[in-house]
């Protein structure tokens, strides 16, 4: 029997009892377009099944309690130390387990590549615009997944209970702590009773090892239906629509190097934990509420919160002889809290100061969207201010810097940086509009100088391609919303301040460098 | 409008380049052996990690920029990192060199229904919805959204023995009027002689089973000792009496979110916090010199026994860790 009649059997034997073929044909031969950015995402996907794989591995040793022992394994230099089993579990599986370590730096190492790819990809679909309708509920699902990642990620590099992460955990009951009114009930909840208590470690282990992959499973099955259903977005450039995809079919194409891809991104996370150390727990000892390791650092995604709560001013209301933390609540919460339903939103904020409710396949070239891309450099700045202040002691004892200085330089910097950002960045984009008007107009600049009969030097340019000069000028330019403050019969319309602000935004959102047209170009040639 | 202006035209597509391999087969041959070698390249990643399986834990090679490296854990990454990567490699070298890399173009459709469908569904639940009753029946409507929230209490009040409620238990700390001051570690009794001047020291409260020590005490119980020249401090007469020879007592926990507050300069009296760079000054009972704590240290008073052994003349004044809503109400 030949592998095409085999094929041909199975294919038979499930079409018969799914009637899959159907919807196979058509789907095996679905169009997916190319561009490195689009990978970022699939980077992101690979991570989370790597973390599947080696977490389950560690779950086969691991034990996820804060139960007291003995230190009796072959790390000499913690020989009779008090431990929890916890702690104890992930010194085994480090020294005794073959491969254990290796596993337990792939998956640290996975996890660390797994939110350095959801926040580039999160950065390629903001800055590109793929948000846009009918994207937005993914957009959403894209920031849960975020925060998700956040929260596991803490939670995993929580549960070995070595003095690093225990530190950690104690800031994290702080902050509940400090929530009004129920802060103490609810710290007192979590942890069973006191800090630290014994109950923590079990609980997150569940929390971790079940409820957030569920939540996270479930959610990138969502993502990607989504993604699949409506169909991926494409770039802009000749041949290109809001109607059509243009790229690789599914099968075979895309399927090998998508596939490939995977086992590329396993291979080089396998390659970085085989050649690069990463949280050695034996080093920092068993935690103990006493104690604290120098140089305290969170893993990196969590480094910026760390870094607003160093930076925030000691400020502490008291009334009634009731506590208000705002020294924690502002930094660990508020703050937190506004960026990431600012991002959620940000879908609709746009609509509707754009007042564009059209489908978008066609993604913007950053320069092309110039308030977008100001407000994303504007919020990344903000972030790194955040993050550096939360490497500040680090810094400063590379650096020879005092913390005093880095930490007056980001408390300024946060509130002054990022609108700088904002205005360059703005600049910086009409810069470019510019030039690519410059490039459609006048060609290229060919590098060969030309002398002129009477000893003037000009530069000799060269008309760019039709395809070229297509991807230049294809993009829209819609014009600020026409938002009267008063209607047809003079009189002044309801809602005044929020026309006036939308109007504002507006006009910012559209400003812009007038792209050429055929007209412009043919005006050129009769000179 | 920008309509009006004629934009530049779309030249469609680009004219697809044909790859050596698709019409030489020679080319087209050398592809497919580069592609196999890689594979090959990928089982003998395998072959190395199988192999590094079983070389011994505790054998160290030098590897140049790397320094020493443990054979059996590099080996077992190596191979592993090989073994993978190349399958990658190939089957995208095949994708990339053998495979069709012609452009195809597929349509969208709009994903909006077709108006006939929305009208129909919209019937639908209309008709569903006044198939129930619903909206008629209001006495239905009012009872199930009262059983609905009602239920709705039940995960709350389940999930209310997740722990105890904090009474008055963050208030308190093992610190009574005469407890000892102990070493930690060591769990000895502590002379003021045992301090020079300049010296820090941390210590715990007596215990009758030191051995066993909770956690949950010692996150509210550890304290720092420092010893300056009595003529250092910059008190009032009460703190200052809280002091015994130029000994000062503070609770090790950071009043701003609990860290151990681990670093002393000797040369400034000052206490850091490495978790969120606090600072406090010694000399002038922890006050906060710099960083986000708004509190200082809570300090203990103390003295000493008649035999000459430090301790707590009273229990901290006030509650020790990070603020709570509750923390000075009684």
């Amino acid at each position: 029997m030949t592998t095409e009649q085999r094929i041909g059997q199975v294919a038979n034997y499930v079409d018969e009892r799914t009637g899959a073929a159907a919807w196979m044909k058509k789907n095996l031969q679905k169009v997916f377009p190319d561009h490195w950015s689009f990978l970022l995402g699939e980077v992101a996907l690979y991570s989370f099944v790597i973390l599947l794989l080696s977490g389950t591995y560690l779950t086969f040793w691991f034990d996820p309690s804060a139960r007291e022992v003995i230190y009796e394994g072959s790390y000499a230099p913690l020989e009779g130390v008090q431990m929890s089993a916890a702690y104890a579990s992930t010194l085994h599986i480090s020294f005794e387990v073959r491969g254990g370590l290796l596993m337990r730096q792939i998956h640290h190492w996975a996890a660390l590549i797994f939110m350095a790819s959801i926040v580039a990809h999160l950065m390629r679909v903001f800055f590109t615009g793929a948000f846009r309708k009918p994207r937005e509920g993914n957009w959403i699902i894209g920031i849960g997944l975020l925060t998700l990642g956040i929260v596991e990620g803490f939670l995993g590099y929580s549960l070995p209970d070595d003095l690093l992460s225990g530190t950690g955990i104690r800031i994290a009951e702080a902050i509940i702590q400090a929530i009004p009114v129920v802060g103490s009930y609810l710290s007192y909840f979590a942890f069973g009773g006191a800090f630290p208590g014994e109950a923590f470690i079990p609980r997150i282990y569940i929390v971790h090892v079940l409820l957030l992959p569920g939540a996270f499973l479930a959610l990138i099955t969502a993502h990607l239906m989504m993604v699949w259903y409506q169909k991926h977005t494409q770039f802009p450039g000749p041949g290109r629509t809001e109607k059509n995809v243009v790229g690789y079919p599914l099968m075979p194409v895309y399927m090998a190097k998508a596939g490939g891809f995977f086992f590329i991104v396993f291979g080089v996370t396998a390659f970085i934990s085989a050649v690069a150390s990463i949280n050695p727990i034996w080093l920092y000892g068993p935690y103990t509420p006493g104690q604290v390791t120098a140089g305290s650092q969170p893993d990196w995604y969590m480094g910026w919160l760390d870094g607003l709560v160093r930076m925030a001013p000691p400020l502490e209301t008291y009334f009634f002889g009731y506590t208000i933390s705002w020294n924690i609540l502002i930094p660990g919460l508020i703050v937190p809290g506004i960026l990431f339903t600012g991002m959620a939103l940000y879908p609709f904020i746009e609509s509707w100061i754009t007042g564009d409710k059209r489908e978008h396949h066609l993604l913007d070239r950053p320069r092309n969207a110039p308030n977008r891309t100001a407000l994303g450099a504007m919020s990344i700045t903000f972030m790194l201010v955040a993050l550096i202040n939360g490497g500040n002691d680090l810094i400063a004892t590379n650096f020879d810097l005092s913390i005093n200085q880095i930490m007056w330089g980001t408390r300024i910097g946060i509130i002054v940086l990022p609108p700088l950002a904002f205005i360059i960045t703005k600049r910086l984009c009409l810069s470019l509009q510019r030039a690519d008007r410059e490039l459609v107009l006048h060609g290229r600049e060919t590098g060969r100088l030309l002398r002129l009969p009477h000893g003037e030097f000009v530069e000799v340019h060269e008309p760019i391609s039709p395809e070229k000069a297509y991807l230049l000028t294809s993009h829209e330019q819609a014009p600020a919303l026409a938002l009267p403050d008063v209607d047809g019969r003079g009189v002044k319309r309801s809602g005044a301040l929020r026309n006036k602000l939308r109007s504002r935004m507006s006009v910012a959102h559209s400003e812009a460098v007038p792209k050429v047209s055929a007209d412009d170009l043919k005006e050129i040639e009769h000179h | 409008m920008s309509n009006e202006i004629e934009a530049i035209k779309d030249p469609g597509l680009p004219a697809h380049i044909h790859r050596k391999a698709d019409h030489d087969p020679v080319a087209a041959k050398r592809a497919e052996r580069q592609v196999a070698i890689l594979f090959g390249i990928s089982s003998l990643g395998t072959v190395l990690l199988i192999a590094s399986f079983f070389i011994p834990e505790d054998i160290f090679i030098f590897v140049p920029v790397m320094g020493s490296q443990n054979a059996h854990q590099l080996g077992l990454g190596l191979g592993m990192a090989i073994s993978l990567f190349f399958i990658g490699m190939g089957a995208i070298h095949w994708a990339k060199t053998l495979m069709p890399d012609q452009e195809v173009i597929a349509y969208r459709h709009e994903l909006r229904s077709e108006d006939v469908d929305r009208k129909e569904f919209v019937v639908a639940v209309k008709d569903g919805v006044e198939a129930s009753g619903i909206g008629r029946r209001s006495v239905i409507k009012r009872s199930l959204g009262a059983a609905l929230g009602l239920s709705a209490l039940s995960p709350i009040l389940l999930l209310r023995d997740l722990g105890p409620l904090p009474g008055n238990d963050l208030k308190e700390t093992s610190w009574k009027a005469g407890t000892y001051l102990v070493t930690d570690p060591g769990d000895r009794r502590i002379r003021a002689s045992d301090l020079e001047v300049g010296a820090v020291a941390q210590v715990l409260p007596e215990s009758d089973d030191p051995e066993h020590r909770k956690l949950n005490d010692i996150a509210k119980d550890a304290v720092l000792l420092i010893r300056l020249r009595p003529e250092e401090f910059n008190l009032d007469a009460e703190r200052l009496s809280w002091t015994h020879e130029g000994i000062i007592a503070f609770s090790k926990i950071c009043s701003h979110m609990g860290c151990a507050v681990a670093l002393y300069e000797q040369q400034t009296k000052h206490l850091l916090c490495p978790c969120h760079q606090s600072t406090f000054d010694v000399t002038r009972a922890a006050k906060v010199i710099f960083g986000p704590a708004a509190r200082p240290l809570p300090q203990l008073n103390i003295s000493v026994d008649g035999e000459g052994f430090l301790i707590a003349r009273t229990p901290f004044s006030e509650p020790v860790g990070p603020s709570f809503w509750g923390r000075i109400s009684s």
